[in-house]
């Protein structure tokens, strides 16, 4: 057999549905796992009224800080609220939270950052600005002093969030688009008479999605974390709401009842690691050199 | 003649195939040659013929997935295809050495030249630090250097692209190789500067005996340089032998279609400006089809194509893979019909675009707080006018102004200064929204097919687009017309529902084509539409404007660097220089009796595909590069490169005068310098 023959027939070999199959493992392997638990994750938060063993907030002073056992999985906090029950519910406030700053952050930030690069002068540089004023701060110092000067609770948590979320995505939406903005295709839209705004949201903005897509996804589990600490120090949620940071900071000098901040900090590490496999893999998808075709 | 010694390269049979999820490619299936010491020899082909990858299986120069599947490569004895990586390591840059195309990426933008240039050789263990810094300033100063010392300790982005190249030579040379391999050294580089560094190229193979193999898709490029000339299709060689035999004879019917694909400038054009293109597109590396790679394509094809030719000794020292010409035929010239040539320049017409004084300055960003702004002057004070229905073609070199004359005459960016007057209308001022509807009358076609599509838009939305806004077509109208202009370019209805990235080069420029169609322009300025593609793909997309020309009675302001293109689809010439017309006149006017000497030296500087001819002709060598056109020469602006200036040419600007009816040059002693 030749060489040539030889080499054909390895090449069948490892394009095989085998090999094919292996190769993708390598490669998306992690980002499917993340996946995995984020869904569960998710179809836990929707489900939790209905899965969940026991009601989430009612205190049962007689059965409090009992270990995980057949009736109590996860053990319960001082309280005596079922911890499972807990998470499940916390889960629901993590996640919305999450999606929500992320979400809403990147909407603000993309269209600020993008328009001003699109217009460029003093627009851009005001908003320039502006970020790094808020990039001066870490953010979690910063969103904890807006959130203690509008008052505990969910809802102002989540506008102190805002405040130090958009910026990020105002910085990268700028530089995808400055990229793009001397494309040879936007001038040939010019050339054919579109205006600023066609250009900008139905020409550029659909080729620059998807790093910002990239940084939303790895976002998430930020976003998560950053909200749970934020709890953690007492200004997240209004008690009695189950929320995961909340809870590590009830179970926190209990040394003994392990169970009380442990499995809400899993948790939270769980969501946080899943967010960062989908958003690797996403990345990895996204750039051809990664790719390797 | 170079029997007598052992060859210092020997290629057999190489397969380089790369291995990617999408399937094989083969990209080099079957590729034999052999070179002497001090051998030119030539490697021309399209792109994705295979030619670089053959180059750099030569140094092993492959990354995952390409891989050697079969065949050798024998170096002065030893075997590289099974050589250590150390060993390899050895030879490279030793003993073989490669110049890049992009000398833009292939020096490192960190590290200063001299610095670059002294591991190279310190690298190798043949020179001590010391003395490689001397042999660097030699090496600088033979390359053409004009301050060697200072260049050494220069950082790359300080350099022009010819003086890259320059350096790159210079490391290339460095530790005197036996083998220099140069991948399309001056495929990026201006006619001018490709002139010196083809003639630097000439000189160090004559001087320093190193075996050069220069790959090139240019023959005029290769039959300026090398004794012996590969032509590769579809991963192999189909033609081999001496460039005078190939270039005159060609016994291959792809190297006849390139021979005839290119506009040339020793050849005048009678009447007929439509190129010999050959049809279709190469064959998918994937899946080369049986039988000669070349058949479906092939004007000459007959009945034994079906077989698979190999490569066959016809005559002496060559050899052709092709049925056809086996047995001695040879293959006949294109016959052109004759069209009546007329002058479509209309005199005594109001002219559709009128450009009076206009300038273009760009503010640069100032080095200290302290300091004024520089100004960059792109575009300073250019007339002319495009009358309807001709052809204008504008020239120059990279930096002289012409891109950005494009635009603001588009309107794409604000002029400076002066006046755009177009179908009596002065746009010069004019708000955007006020411009709109002048939109649909002057349309542009853009240089670079991959970024002149959205790659996010499918290429019905892309020609829809331009129809809906300027409310060209009823509603649910819009697809059949999409149909009518993907018709009027070549390609079929589907391509409507495809992603721009689904195209080849040429395709993609045929769809920008239909983009500016579409709102039914009756004015079209190309900025360099075919200097991105391969030579037949080029003749392919200037038969297309010929004949929508003919069609639909477009008028064309046609930007290039290339003169022979030029030239060929011309009525009118204006030669630009560092933000000026130096010199306008009819096409044939310009090229029969071009007055001004940077007009003569480009003519003189373009390569020509017929070795013959190629050493009978005088070259007007230009010494340096264009100036900054930040600051600018004083008096005319050609006089530091100029080999006629005179002590006049600073204090004076010559202004653009009437040399002949419709000549006009801008020059205080035209005609000075001749190369006609």
């Amino acid at each position: 057999m030749s060489g040539v023959e030889t080499a054909l027939l390895a090449a069948t070999v490892e394009s095989g549905t085998g090999a094919r199959r292996r190769r993708w493992l390598r490669r998306y392997g992690l980002a499917a796992l993340g996946g995995v638990v984020i869904a569960i994750w998710a179809i836990a938060a929707i489900l939790a009224p209905w899965i969940a063993p026991y009601p989430p907030d009612v205190v049962n002073v007689a059965g409090r800080l009992l270990p995980p056992s057949d009736l109590h999985w996860l053990g319960t906090d001082v309280l005596g609220r079922d911890v499972f029950t807990r998470v499940l519910y916390g889960a629901r406030t993590s996640l919305a939270v999450g999606f929500i700053v992320v979400l809403l952050g990147a909407l603000f930030g993309t269209l600020l950052g993008a328009i001003a690069a699109y217009i460029r002068g003093w627009a851009e540089e005001a908003l320039m600005r502006a970020t790094d004023l808020v990039f001066c701060f870490p953010p979690i110092i910063l969103a904890m002093a807006i959130a203690a000067a509008l008052g505990i609770g969910t809802r102002n948590t989540v506008i102190a969030m805002l405040v130090v979320w958009w910026p990020k995505f105002a910085r990268l939406a700028r530089s995808l688009v400055i990229g793009q903005r001397s494309a040879e295709y936007v001038a040939a839209a010019q050339a054919i008479g579109f205006g600023p705004s066609h250009i900008l949201f139905r020409q550029i903005i659909p080729n620059a999605v998807g790093p910002l897509v990239v940084l939303v996804t790895l976002d998430l589990g930020n976003a998560i974390l950053v909200f749970a600490g934020l709890s953690f120090l007492g200004l997240g949620v209004v008690p009695p709401t189950a929320e995961w940071g909340s809870m590590v900071s009830e179970g926190r000098e209990l040394v003994n009842q392990w169970w009380v901040a442990t499995f809400p900090g899993l948790a939270i590490l769980s969501v946080v690691i899943g967010f960062n496999f989908v958003g690797d893999g996403i990345r990895d998808w996204l750039d051809p050199h990664a790719r390797r075709r | 003649m170079h029997d007598a010694a052992e060859p210092i390269l020997r290629v057999e049979n190489l397969h380089t195939w790369f291995f990617t999820d999408g399937g094989v490619v083969r990209a080099v299936d079957g590729v034999s040659f052999t070179l002497h010491p001090g051998e030119t020899l030539g490697i021309v082909g399209e792109s994705g013929s295979g030619k670089s990858v053959t180059a750099k299986s030569i140094i092993r120069l492959l990354d995952e997935p390409a891989r050697i599947v079969e065949g050798t490569i024998s170096f002065r004895g030893r075997d590289m295809v099974h050589l250590s990586d150390e060993a390899l390591r050895e030879i490279r840059g030793a003993e073989i050495a490669m110049v890049f195309q992009d000398p833009m990426t292939s020096l490192n933008p960190v590290l200063r030249i001299g610095r670059q240039l002294v591991e190279t050789m310190t690298a190798h263990r043949r020179f001590g630090a010391k003395a490689a810094r001397e042999r660097g300033v030699t090496l600088l100063r033979r390359m053409g250097m004009a301050t060697p010392e200072r260049a050494m300790n220069g950082w790359p982005h300080r350099f022009s692209g010819g003086m890259r190249q320059r350096v790159m030579l210079a490391m290339g040379f460095a530790n005197e190789p036996t083998l220099l391999i140069a991948d399309e050294p001056t495929t990026a580089l201006d006619v001018t500067i490709q002139a010196q560094i083809l003639d630097l190229l000439r000189e160090l193979n004559a001087d320093l005996g190193t075996a050069v193999i220069l790959i090139s898709h240019d023959l005029g490029v290769i039959a300026d340089v090398c004794s012996r000339v590969l032509v590769m299709y579809a991963g192999e060689v189909v033609e081999e032998g001496a460039p005078e035999d190939l270039l005159s004879d060609p016994r291959h019917p792809y190297t006849w279609a390139l021979l005839h694909a290119a506009p040339r400038l020793d050849q005048a054009n009678d009447g007929d400006r439509r190129l010999t293109t050959i049809e279709g597109q190469p064959p998918d590396a994937r899946d080369w089809p049986a039988g000669c790679r070349f058949r479906a394509r092939c004007p000459f094809a007959v009945a034994k194509c079906v077989e698979h030719p190999d490569l066959l000794p016809i005559g002496e020292d060559r050899a052709a893979r092709c049925w056809v010409t086996q047995d001695g035929a040879t293959l006949r010239p294109p016959t052109h019909a004759r069209a009546v040539g007329e002058a479509r320049t209309a005199t005594g017409v109001q002219p559709l675009l009128e450009v009076r004084a206009l300038a273009k300055h760009f503010e640069l960003p100032r080095d200290s707080f302290l300091e004024p702004h520089r100004i960059l002057r792109a575009v300073d004070g250019v007339d002319f006018d495009v009358f309807p229905g001709e052809t204008v073609g504008l020239v120059g070199e990279s930096g002289c102004g012409k891109s950005t004359l494009a635009r603001v005459v588009m309107r794409l960016t604000e002029p400076t200064e002066g006046r755009i007057v177009f179908d009596g209308q002065d746009i010069t001022h004019m708000s955007q929204a006020a411009i709109r509807p002048l939109r649909r009358r002057m349309q542009m076609i853009f240089q670079d097919p991959y970024g002149s599509l959205n790659p996010r838009m499918m290429v019905g939305e892309i020609l829809s687009g331009p129809l809906r806004l300027h409310g060209l077509v009823p509603a649910g109208g819009a697809r059949e017309r999409v149909r009518e202009l993907l018709d009027l370019v070549g390609l079929p209805p589907a391509a409507a529902a495809r992603f721009p990235h689904e195209f080849s080069g040429g395709q993609r420029q045929r769809i920008s084509i239909a983009r500016a169609l579409a709102v039914e322009p009756g004015f079209i300025i190309g900025d360099e539409p075919i200097s991105a593609l391969d030579v037949n793909i080029q003749a392919q997309i200037i038969n297309l404007m010929i004949g929508l020309q003919e069609r639909l009675g477009l008028t064309y302001l046609f930007i290039a660097h290339d003169l022979a293109v030029v030239r060929h689809i011309s009525d009118r010439i204006v030669v630009l220089y560092l933000g000026r017309v130096v010199e306008t006149a009819p096409s044939q006017e310009l090229f029969a009796r071009p007055l001004h000497p940077y007009t003569n030296s480009l003519i003189s500087a373009v390569p020509v595909p017929d070795p013959h001819l190629a050493r009978r002709r005088r070259r007007i060598a230009l010494q340096g590069e264009v100036p900054n056109a930040v600051d600018p020469p004083s008096g005319c602006r050609f006089r530091t490169r100029c080999p006629a200036a005179a002590t006049r040419c600073a204090e004076e600007t010559p202004s653009l005068t009437q040399a002949a009816p419709g000549h006009f040059v801008a020059c205080h002693f035209p005609g000075s310098v001749t190369v006609v």
